[in-house]
């Protein structure tokens, strides 16, 4: 009976019962939007470092994140090889660059020079062409979500990138890039062509351990013999880019700050509902006391009111919240939904609610079962 | 051979209000209610009636004076203990029926019964035959706005005497109904006082349920001043006054 009369409570005065929905599915959305926007951003941040598949990197010093770093000699790579315990090194070019439209302007790209034959970054999830087309005159893969971007409209199209006349030979699907400037994949010559690299300078060594080998060890090893660069492992170099991006630039602080003041607002609705539908019905909790029902037992009736509550605006604000994340899949970008962000809003759902139970709860704990002689 | 007593009150005295305002409104009360009676306590507004009810329903505790409920002393009970004495022993009927609007009939009674511990295909077989017991067989589906005052208050009698209480208090349970559905609310409840395992007590000023009562006990400022039992001939002093009265 204590679900049924929780139930009917809730569900007797259905405009509050809509005022409560509605502040939980705010909440829910406007959490699982700010919380999807900060993953997918994480995901873009270090989209590139995870794609290497590399267990350390050769940075030059102070190196903020994959697009923004300085450059390496390129004599390091000898010296690193070196090293007993390191496989291969593998030099990478990442830089900002300007990308000339072929109607005219420009965009901000991030240009990224691989070395396709040792191939520990290649450009992945193609959707047209293949990466050996790189090795084509002028060719650049880029990302079909940002043809508009970049005033191009597919394969075959060309443009400029600083004075070199580049070709798009082949395009992914999905590689996105979180501070807006596409990605533009090509040769390791041709990237330190438009960097206007000389010799072997590179932006990093990206360095493969042979089997066995204790990371740990190279990584220091690596590091006397390399005074002048950084040597990071790749957790480390991740965890430096999205330090960088999220919160040195504060965009990280601005998602986590919405989906706290979603969470808080959507505690105040659900908390000032119950409360008021506890006021309401303080009459019948006064007297299911005078008929002896323990203290516990309304507290039941309250708890039930408020995980009903949670479970139905949880399944609409998830609803929602999916809907939108469709919507935004193919945007520069995207939102991310994870089973463990599902689960995470679930529980933050509970307990929201919980905690909005506890002024009702307090509220029904002072009464005085007397009270029903009174009327 | 006496009836078994069911609650027994000695020298109860209750303070209610604090400092200028406090006020004394019992002064001293005695009162022993018995299986297998009726009980009417009356007396004019504010002499008492009501406190004196919520103190034998274990609602509030005396300042002063020892209330015990079959033998079960309730003085050092915190308000969880009160709250077990009454969902044990205590059924209550109230003025405004005091019913769960959003429950039916059958569902105001199961409540009554799962505030009690008896659930399931029990409690709706319970909830059931109390509804039968009084003579709402045929609305165990309906909402109370759907009732009549006089079927509500039936219902609140249902649900009161659903776990098979052994007291019984009722305030003013037919101030809210006009003659006829008063008069059978006391019918009722007359004959439900003849089971001899149940004492029930009404808080009453409506001289038209004296003809119903097996006992009466006046009360006036906070003390008892009088106590009648009913004969057939004072039954038939009181039905006549009763029907002048109305």
């Amino acid at each position: 009976m204590v679900l049924t009369l929780a139930f009917r409570n809730l569900f007797h005065d259905r405009i509050r019962l809509v005022v409560t929905l509605v502040g939980i599915l705010f909440s829910i959305v406007l959490v699982a939007v700010q919380l999807g926007l900060y993953l997918g951003a994480r995901k873009m941040i270090v989209g590139m470092i995870d794609n290497a598949r590399v267990e350390l990197w050769i940075t030059a010093f102070g190196a903020k994140s994959f697009e923004e770093s300085g450059s390496l000699n390129g004599g390091e790579r000898y010296i690193a090889l070196s090293v007993p315990g390191v496989a291969s090194v593998e030099p990478l070019v990442a830089a900002f660059n300007e990308w000339r439209k072929p109607a005219g302007g420009t965009a901000l790209s991030v240009v990224v020079g691989t070395d396709l034959a040792e191939g520990s970054l290649k450009p992945w999830n193609l959707v047209a062409g293949n990466d050996a087309d790189l090795f084509g005159p002028d060719a650049v893969i880029v990302d079909r979500t940002y043809l508009k971007e970049l005033g191009i409209t597919g394969l075959g199209d060309a443009a400029q990138i600083d004075v070199m006349r580049v070709k798009v030979v082949a395009m992914t699907e999905g590689i996105r890039s979180f501070t807006t400037a596409p990605y533009v994949f090509m040769t390791l010559d041709r990237a330190r062509q438009v960097q206007g690299m000389t010799g072997n300078q590179t932006t990093f060594l990206l360095v493969k351990l042979e089997p066995g080998a204790d990371r740990d060890t190279v990584q220091k090893a690596l590091a006397a013999r390399l005074p002048d660069v950084e040597v990071l492992t790749t957790e480390t170099f991740r965890q430096r880019s999205l330090a960088h991006w999220l919160f040195s630039t504060g965009a990280g602080v601005a998602l986590i700050g919405g989906a706290f003041l979603g969470t808080l607002v959507g505690t105040v609705i659900v908390a000032q509902t119950l409360y008021s539908s506890t006021k309401d019905h303080l009459n019948e909790f006064a007297t299911l006391r005078a008929l002896g029902s323990s203290a516990g037992y309304i507290h039941r009736v309250i708890l039930l009111q408020a995980a009903l509550s949670a479970a139905i605006g949880y399944g609409l604000g998830m609803t929602l919240a999916l809907a939108i994340i469709e919507a935004s899949k193919n945007t520069a970008l995207p939102i991310i939904m994870t089973p463990g962000l599902a689960v995470g809003l679930l529980v933050l759902t509970v307990f929201m609610c919980a905690i909005s139970a506890l002024a009702a709860i307090m509220k029904v704990t002072r009464i005085d079962p007397a009270m029903v002689f009174a009327r | 051979m006496s009836a078994r007593t069911i609650l027994e009150a000695r020298g109860i005295v209750k303070e209610l209000g604090h400092g200028a305002g406090k006020v004394l409104a019992l002064k001293g009360v005695d009162i022993t209610l018995h299986a297998g009676e009726l009980t009417l306590l009356m007396g004019p507004s504010g002499s008492g009636k009501t406190t004196l009810l919520s103190i034998m329903g274990c609602i509030l505790a005396p300042t002063a004076g020892s209330l015990s409920i079959l033998g079960e002393p309730t003085e050092n009970l915190d308000p969880e203990g009160l709250a077990d004495l009454r969902r044990r022993h205590i059924g209550f009927v109230f003025q405004s029926y005091n019913l769960f609007p959003t429950l039916s009939a059958l569902e105001n009674v199961r409540l009554g019964l799962d505030v009690r511990g008896i659930r399931g295909a029990a409690a709706a077989a319970e909830a059931r035959a109390a509804l039968v017991a009084v003579g709402l067989e045929h609305r165990l589906r309906n909402y109370p706005r759907n009732l009549s005052g006089g079927e509500q208050q039936r219902v609140a009698i249902a649900r009161a005497l659903a776990g098979s209480p052994a007291l019984l208090l009722a305030d003013e349970p037919t101030a809210a109904l006009d003659a006829d559905n008063g008069q059978n609310v006391m019918a009722l409840l007359s004959d439900l006082a003849r089971d001899k395992s149940r004492a029930i007590l009404a808080v009453t000023h409506d001289h038209r349920t004296l003809p119903h009562a097996d006992r009466i006990v006046h009360i006036e400022d906070g003390r008892i001043v009088g106590e009648e039992r009913q004969t057939p001939e004072r039954r038939a002093r009181a039905t006549g006054r009763a029907k002048e009265k109305a």
